[in-house]
């Protein structure tokens, strides 16, 4: 076996038989499914209590049109005073109590309805209310003003607009979500990995720097191989961990969608449409069923192959410099003064696309940061899940790549000398000094 | 004798500073050589150069008469001053891990470190992390990791710091044998006492210059000044005591006797014989001591260093 084989295989093998890793690579799927289970199940928890609402209706017509839902009962006060109401609501710990006064006209009922409540109330309860009243006292209006409810309904138009990309993909509002949800998604992702993964970097060139061994291992093999072998054998590391977490994936994903019956066909446009044939006692809301026609419709393959490259290029660029730090440092501490502009540059990378890439994925702020190698990875991850043309892709991965070689090779001037300096703190001066070497 | 090293007109600069001027050394084959020089002086730089860890700025490194290349790698075993090993990785793992940089098929570096554990009697160590030995146990590791791929040159940095003494001389005896094997050692060191005991050869640099070099015994014979320790127990003291004074240069003895009367060092001349001065003693009492003055390698170290 070569050293560069050997290098790479035992980083390897450090890595995926760390305890922590391990527990990382499938705690971290199960608690982001148990998270929304959770979360979920939070929710669920709030809606389940009934909401009684006592309701004191002096008109006489606006009780009979109230409709009551699953978690929100209204209840006829029949006979009592507002102020015999009050108490009685209370004591049977109602939600809240509507009075509604009989009054001449609907607008000055309108005016005047009040609502009692211990806690103050949601957006939505009052929302509820509200949107009720409106349309009991508007039906009313119209009867007083002789208007006939059903021609008016007929008359009515409602708008939702078709949505289409000039290629002929359909998208929905729900589509735009998505993307830009599964963009962040993404460029979060890379943004975390490149600093999990780089800092092991960091610290496993710190830790054989401080315990000496490299001294004895880089008089066997060259520097170079040393730090490439270490990069590599993380890097595969972290490639495993992505194949288990898509693994994980694809069967959570499978076991959903087969209990579920949600199917992808390709149409014969070449594009994925979605086949919906989930039976209406199925359970799932047709919001959950376009949200997942919207994530198959997003090119997926595409995103895949972009996310090796950039994941790839983003990572050797970064864990080259994170290399490099560690090789001229001896501790942690002192590495903080080198990692601050890299921390700099990446949480500009992620703002930039978090604030441009939603707004305008094609603009000039959000193109010029997916050509800029530091920030590529994280910015053109962002903005793929909306369509960027190969060219411009294939453009940015190659000034990527570009940058990478040149990176190692001053991240390599970096190590072969920072790993045999000890004792004191380089300046930047000297570092660059040591270039020259 | 073929020398296994050649050092030959080596220069090393850092930027300003000079690390090594024109350094040309060579080792002979078989030989225990004492790598000398006060702390800074260079010693680590020259080793590196050697091991190929850097480059000369200038000057050529010979192994067995061929220039230094990547493959002489497999030749030379290292245990540098500063000692290390995985903390985290498997003791026999990681010996065997290092034994295959070095060029040593697996199989061959297991049976090979299944040995030396069993000689050392610590083969329950195998499956045991660094972190759970003392450091005296990971620096007999580290002698393992050295030796183990059966290097022909073997480059110890103060190899008993850290070892007990009864470890040190386990040590000292496996370096021995070794040699007897037909290993050449160099030993780099400032315990004087050892490179006494063991080097024949020795170099000794400083700052950045060689400022000596060759047999340990021809340096010592360079650097006597004859001089000798006297003792005798004579009936008439003032008497010898003016004789020796007006033949030879005298001072204050620097040794302890019993049962005499009479202590000197006493320097001769070149024209001077020491069976002479022994007659004058013979005839004047009993001779209790008397014994040339031998510059130790720590007087040479020091005084050459002084001076230079």
């Amino acid at each position: 076996m070569g050293h560069f084989t050997l290098i790479t295989t035992r980083e390897y093998l450090n890595k995926i038989t760390n305890k922590t890793f391990i527990l990382s690579t499938f705690l971290t799927p199960l608690f982001i499914v148990g998270l929304i289970f959770f979360l979920g199940y939070l929710s669920s928890l709030n809606n389940e209590t009934v909401k009684n609402i006592s309701v004191v209706d002096e008109t006489g017509f606006v009780y009979e049109n109230l409709n009551s839902s699953e978690f929100l009962k209204y209840n006829l006060l029949e006979n009592f005073s507002f102020e015999e109401a009050k108490t009685i609501s209370e004591t049977k710990s109602d939600y809240g109590l509507i009075h509604i006064p009989n009054l001449d006209s609907p607008k000055a009922i309108a005016d005047s309805i009040s609502f009692i409540s211990e806690d103050s109330p949601s957006f939505t309860l009052i929302n509820n209310i509200e949107t009720q009243l409106e349309r009991i006292l508007t039906s009313k209006n119209f009867k007083i003003e002789g208007l006939d409810i059903n021609q008016i309904n007929n008359s009515k138009v409602y708008v939702s607009l078709f949505q289409e990309t000039f290629e002929g993909e359909k998208t929905t509002k729900t589509d735009g979500f998505l993307k830009m949800f599964f963009g962040m998604f993404l460029g979060l992702l890379l943004y975390i990995f490149i600093f999990a993964y780089g800092s092991m970097i960091m610290m496993s060139v710190i830790e054989e720097k401080t315990n000496r061994i490299v001294e004895i291992v880089i008089s066997s093999v060259k520097p170079f191989q040393l730090m490439t072998g270490k990069i590599i054998g993380t890097s595969l590391a972290g490639l495993t961990q992505f194949i288990v977490w898509g693994f994980l994936f694809f069967v959570f994903s499978t076991i959903v969608t087969s209990i579920f019956g949600i199917t992808s066909m390709p149409s014969n446009a070449g594009n994925a449409s979605i086949m919906l044939s989930a039976s209406q006692d199925s359970g799932i809301s047709s919001d959950s069923l376009e949200m997942i026609a919207a994530f198959i419709n997003l090119p997926l393959t595409n995103i895949l192959i972009a996310f090796l490259f950039y994941f790839l290029g983003g990572y050797l660029l970064y864990s080259s410099i994170f290399a490099a730090i560690g090789a001229a440092v001896d501790n942690q501490t002192d590495a903080q003064q080198f990692l601050m502009p890299i921390t700099i540059v990446l949480i500009v990378a992620l703002y930039a696309g978090i604030l441009t890439v939603p707004e305008d994925p094609n603009g000039i702020v959000a193109q010029i940061f997916s050509f800029i190698p530091l920030t590529s990875p994280i910015v053109m991850m962002m903005r793929i899940p909306y369509g960027v043309p190969i060219f411009e892709q294939i453009i940015s991965i190659t000034i990527l790549f570009l940058s990478v070689i040149l990176i190692i090779w001053i991240a390599a001037k970096i190590y072969r000398i920072g790993i045999l300096m000890y004792g004191k703190k380089p300046s930047y001066k000297e570092l660059i000094k040591w270039l020259k070497y | 004798m073929n020398n296994i090293l050649s050092i030959d007109s080596v220069s090393k600069h850092y930027g300003n500073f000079t690390a090594l001027n024109d350094v040309s050394i060579n080792i002979p084959e078989g030989s225990i050589f004492g790598l000398l020089g006060p702390n800074g002086a260079g010693k680590t730089t020259l080793i590196r150069i050697i091991n190929q860890i850097t480059q000369p700025d200038s000057g050529k490194v010979f192994f067995n008469n061929s220039e230094l290349k990547p493959s002489h790698i497999k030749n030379i075993g290292y245990l540098p001053e500063e000692r290390g090993l995985y903390p985290k990785m498997k003791i026999g793992e990681q010996a065997i891990y290092l034994a295959q940089l070095k060029g040593l098929d697996r199989s061959v570096a297991k049976s090979e470190l299944n040995k030396w554990f069993e000689k050392f009697e610590i083969s329950d160590w195998w499956d045991k992390k660094v972190t759970e030995l003392s450091k005296g146990m990971a620096q007999k590791v580290q002698f393992i990791v050295t030796v183990l791929h059966k290097p022909k040159l073997l480059i110890f940095d103060e190899p008993f710091s850290g070892f007990d003494p009864i470890n040190a001389n386990l040590i000292k005896d496996e370096i021995l044998e070794l040699r007897k094997q037909g290993a050449t050692i160099i030993f780099s060191t400032h315990r004087m006492e050892s490179v006494e005991e063991l080097c024949e050869d020795i170099a000794l640099i400083n700052k950045s210059n060689k400022i000596l070099d060759g047999k340990l015994d021809n340096i010592k014979a360079k650097f006597k000044s004859n001089t000798f320790e006297i003792a005798v127990n004579t009936s008439n003291v003032g008497h010898l005591k003016n004789q020796l004074n007006t033949l030879y240069n005298t001072s204050t003895p620097t040794f302890k006797t019993l049962g005499d009367n009479l202590r000197l060092n006493i320097n001769l001349k070149p024209t001077q014989k020491s069976n002479e001065l022994l007659k004058i003693l013979n005839d004047n009492g009993e001779v209790i001591h008397f014994k040339e003055v031998i510059p130790s390698a720590s007087e040479i170290f020091i005084n050459s260093v002084k001076n230079n």
